[in-house]
């Protein structure tokens, strides 16, 4: 990798200070510490060895750990397509059809943030921080296949300015960047993000008979809490697909949802990858899960409608949920820090979710807004657990 | 004073920290080199100096215990000379800043006398006296104060005298061996000190190995033994576990060798530095320990005994300590002379880089392709002294708390102290860290702060207020 090298530092002084181009010296950096790591040194005093992990790494690491769920979310758009055509097809010929809709989406995604971060990298002169990468790769996963490109561009902009570059940049971010590109979607164009058919049908598709790109959150909400409520499970069972919504269909993902959300088992894949390299808070996860399961059950005794009925462990499969505990609300940087902290945060957005999903499903999807609610609280809980630290020592000096 | 024979009752266990496993570890063999010819005293060396003035000029003859400089600012910081020779070089930099006093020794080392003492002596001498006598001789200097880690102001009553008997730092010399043979000069040391102690004086040992000889006999000092990792053998970690400093509190901690020489002095009248000191690192030929005194160039150890020529000379351990030249000296508080491949190189990423397989480079992470964790602790690594990645926004959390075995907050304690916050800092525990305690930090952070940094200008900042 000489002759990279060599074109890197041939260029270099041009960015430099006093250099040509030195106003972009950031993003120039940016592309040079991509591809090679600096020869910087430890400082005089201090720690003259460092860790080999760096930044880079530790985002490449979600980002590996998302793609079972980009490659089944790619698939899983063209399933859904021949299915809602009626049409047969084989793996590639899904997976084809799939990337046409989603690649699109991914590829506008990380140019409008990128594009954004380097601009404020150029103008505040800060180094352009790794953490869009996963941002970036965050925000089609929890799209709809059927967003317009406009819209996700929109919505990336939104959320880098307003909420990351806003607050001082990555680090700085209060709220989840990802989530909060949704979130605007969904309150500035609803009829995109909350349609009923979230499913490509492409130009002239005729539909089959019977079709519904019902997703099974809009069933629950309707069987479960409207007029002609019906038990739930029975509702999944009689859709107009019988297999579609049964709980191993919805635990592998076949079923019409966001991209890369629909697939428990593939999150579940990217969950063992961050826990085992220890990049994703285990405790989190799991407080999380608990939460969710707690409340559920909760409801299931108090039972006023078929919704409240429904098994607590069906919420892990239907809607977005899996993906949310895995790789939302476990961003480090709007999530609790503390460790204590880390388990309140984890089990009140699983509680809330259940929440806002069963007894506010105007909201279909109560995970997004329980992240959010628990990204602004995060601090306060953070605050409370500091404290007590503080007060740990106030007391050992007084007695 | 207590006087009963010392416990071996209590062990505490620490989980959290990281032990770095270097290679190049200082063999138990002692070497003598023919006498490093110039030793220096360098006033940066002294936590808390503020205002050094010579008290020679250049050309003086001076004895071992002769006084060097003292400062103005704290009339009981006064240094003496390791050695007896001439003052060849005072040297000022900016402003007149006293940098170091070169001395050119003489073959046999004279001393200057001081007042010999009796074991029995010893009980009988009062704080004034030990007080004044220990200034006097320059090894007041030793006693480090906390909180903040700056020499002890004789004005303080300490409620407690800490003394840790290992070292837990990559390649540090093994305090066993360094102080063999050295018991009468160490118990005498500890009767001194216990002068001061109107708690009581402890003495930090390893659950996790065998008492050494020197230590194995102590008495009138209180044994507390320590299990876990890195920075189980920090005293900073050990005071916290058994008697925190809290506001308003004074604690004194000294190095074991310093309270030798402190026994030494009293017993013999002399202020006799000599100590035993290790080498080591993975670009040393043949890491092992030497006798030497403190001060001592470090370039007569260094000459034939490095693997090439591109390293990082380090008086102290790789985690906390001083660069230096090759023609450098040993730092006054130092007993180990690190060197490292000094890591100045680009790494493409696919082949060292971010996104390369590590198995060899040392990672208490996980993350994606680093393997270091399949290793063992038996796994001896040659680190060099790249960053391996840039400085970045603070962004993962969770990673210092798990190497930090105290009860405080570490991110929580550094935004306090990059935003200032006087009160914040106090209630988060600023009185019970120096840089050391936070060193690992240091090194496993993702962001690549310079932690130790911002830990001394907090305290900086706490001098100041």
């Amino acid at each position: 990798m000489k002759f990279l090298r060599d074109i890197f530092d041939k260029v270099k002084p041009n960015f430099e200070k006093g250099g040509k181009y030195e106003k972009l010296y950031y993003p120039f950096e940016a592309f040079e510490t991509l591809m090679f790591t600096p020869k910087t040194t430890a400082p005089q005093k201090g720690a003259h060895i460092r860790d080999a992990v760096d930044l880079k790494r530790l985002m490449m690491t979600v980002i590996v750990a998302l793609i079972p769920c980009l490659i089944f979310g790619i698939w899983n758009t063209g399933h859904q397509h021949f299915i809602a055509i009626g049409e047969e097809a084989d793996f590639m010929t899904k997976f084809l059809f799939g990337s046409k809709y989603v690649l699109p989406i991914v590829v506008v995604s990380y140019a409008s943030g990128l594009g954004v971060e380097f601009i404020f990298a150029i103008f505040r002169k800060h180094p352009v921080n790794e953490g869009f990468l996963v941002t970036g790769m965050l925000i089609p996963l929890i799209m709809p296949a059927t967003i317009p490109l406009w819209q996700v561009a929109v919505a990336t902009i939104f959320s880098v300015v307003m909420v990351k570059e806003v607050f001082g940049g990555t680090g700085m971010n209060i709220l989840n960047p990802a989530l909060t590109a949704r979130a605007f979607l969904y309150f500035a164009y609803p009829s995109q993000i909350s349609g009923d058919v979230w499913t490509v049908l492409g130009d002239k598709a005729q539909t089959v008979e019977g079709y519904s790109g019902a997703t099974a959150l809009s069933i629950a909400y309707e069987s479960g809490t409207g007029e002609n409520t019906s038990n739930l499970i029975q509702a999944y069972s009689s859709f107009w697909q019988p297999d579609m919504f049964s709980i191993k269909s919805m635990f592998i993902g076949t079923i019409p949802g966001s991209i890369g959300e629909t697939s428990t088992l593939m999150v579940l894949i990217g969950a063992v990858i961050l826990l085992a390299t220890g990049v994703g808070s285990w405790r989190i996860m799991l407080s999380m899960v608990l939460g969710v399961a707690a409340m559920a059950i909760g409801l299931n005794i108090i039972g006023a409608n078929e919704y409240m009925n429904l098994p607590f462990y069906y919420h892990f499969v239907i809607g977005g949920l899996a993906f949310a505990i895995v790789f939302m609300a476990t961003d480090p940087v709007s999530a609790a820090q503390t460790f204590a902290g880390k388990w309140i945060y984890g089990f009140l957005a699983g509680v809330l979710t259940v929440i806002i999903r069963v007894l506010n499903p105007a909201y279909p999807e109560g995970v997004m807004l329980a992240i959010l609610l628990m990204n602004v609280f995060a601090p306060l809980i953070d605050f409370y657990v500091v404290d007590a630290n503080k007060k740990r020592r106030l007391k050992r000096a007084t007695v | 004073m207590r006087a009963e024979k010392s416990t071996m009752s209590k062990i505490v266990r620490l989980k959290k920290g990281f032990d770095i496993n270097l290679a190049g570890k200082a063999e138990k063999t002692l070497d003598k080199l023919d006498r490093t010819e110039t030793f220096a005293i360098i006033p940066s060396n002294y936590p808390g100096l503020q205002r050094p003035k010579p008290s020679i000029e250049e050309g003086d003859t001076v004895k071992a215990g002769s006084e060097l400089f003292f400062d103005k600012k704290n009339a009981h910081i006064r240094t003496t000379s390791p050695v007896s020779g001439e003052v060849v070089e005072i040297k000022r930099g900016d402003k007149r800043k006293l940098e170091y006093i070169k001395i050119l020794a003489d073959k046999e080392i004279q001393f200057k006398s001081f007042k010999e003492n009796s074991v029995s002596d010893i009980t009988n001498l009062d704080q004034e006296d030990i007080k004044k006598q220990l200034i006097e001789s320059g090894l007041w200097v030793n006693l480090i104060q906390r909180p903040f880690g700056i020499i002890a102001n004789p004005e303080d009553q300490p409620k407690a005298i800490f003394i840790s008997g290992f070292d837990t730092h990559p390649l540090a010399a093994d305090i066993g061996f360094t102080l063999k043979g050295q018991e009468k000069y160490f118990q005498a040391g500890i009767s001194v000190l216990n002068k001061f102690a109107s708690g009581t004086a402890h003495l930090g040992l390893s659950a996790d190995s065998e008492v050494p000889s020197v230590f194995s006999q102590i008495k009138d000092i209180q044994v507390t033994k320590f299990s876990g990792p890195h920075p189980a053998g920090n005293v900073g970690v050990q005071i916290h576990h058994l008697d925190p400093i809290n506001k308003g509190d004074v604690v004194w901690t000294i190095r074991p060798i310093a309270v030798v020489w402190i026994g030494r002095f009293f017993l013999e009248g002399k202020v006799d530095l000599r100590q035993t000191i290790a080498l080591a690192g993975s670009e040393v030929k043949n890491p092992r320990y030497f006798e030497t005194i403190a001060g001592a160039s470090v370039k007569n150890f260094l000459e034939g005994n490095l693997e090439n020529e591109h390293v990082r000379i380090i008086s102290g351990n790789p985690l906390t300590g001083q660069r230096i030249d090759q023609d450098g000296y040993l730092g006054y508080y130092d007993n180990l002379i690190s060197v490292l491949p000094e890591g100045d190189n680009y790494k493409f990423f696919l082949t060292e880089g971010w996104f390369s397989p590590q198995i060899n480079r040392l990672s208490a992470s996980r993350a994606l392709l680093l393997f270091s964790f399949l290793n063992g602790k038996k796994k001896e690594y040659k680190l060099d002294t790249n960053m391996n990645g840039e400085e970045r926004a603070f962004v993962q959390t969770g990673v210092f708390e798990k190497v930090v075995p105290m009860d405080l907050l570490p991110v929580y304690l550094l935004k306090a102290i990059m935003a200032e916050d006087y009160d914040e800092m106090e209630a988060l525990g600023i009185y019970e860290v120096i840089e050391e305690d936070l060193a690992l930090c240091e090194f496993v952070d993702v962001s690549k702060m310079d932690v130790q940094q911002i830990v001394r200008d907090g305290i900086n900042l706490m001098l100041e207020a």
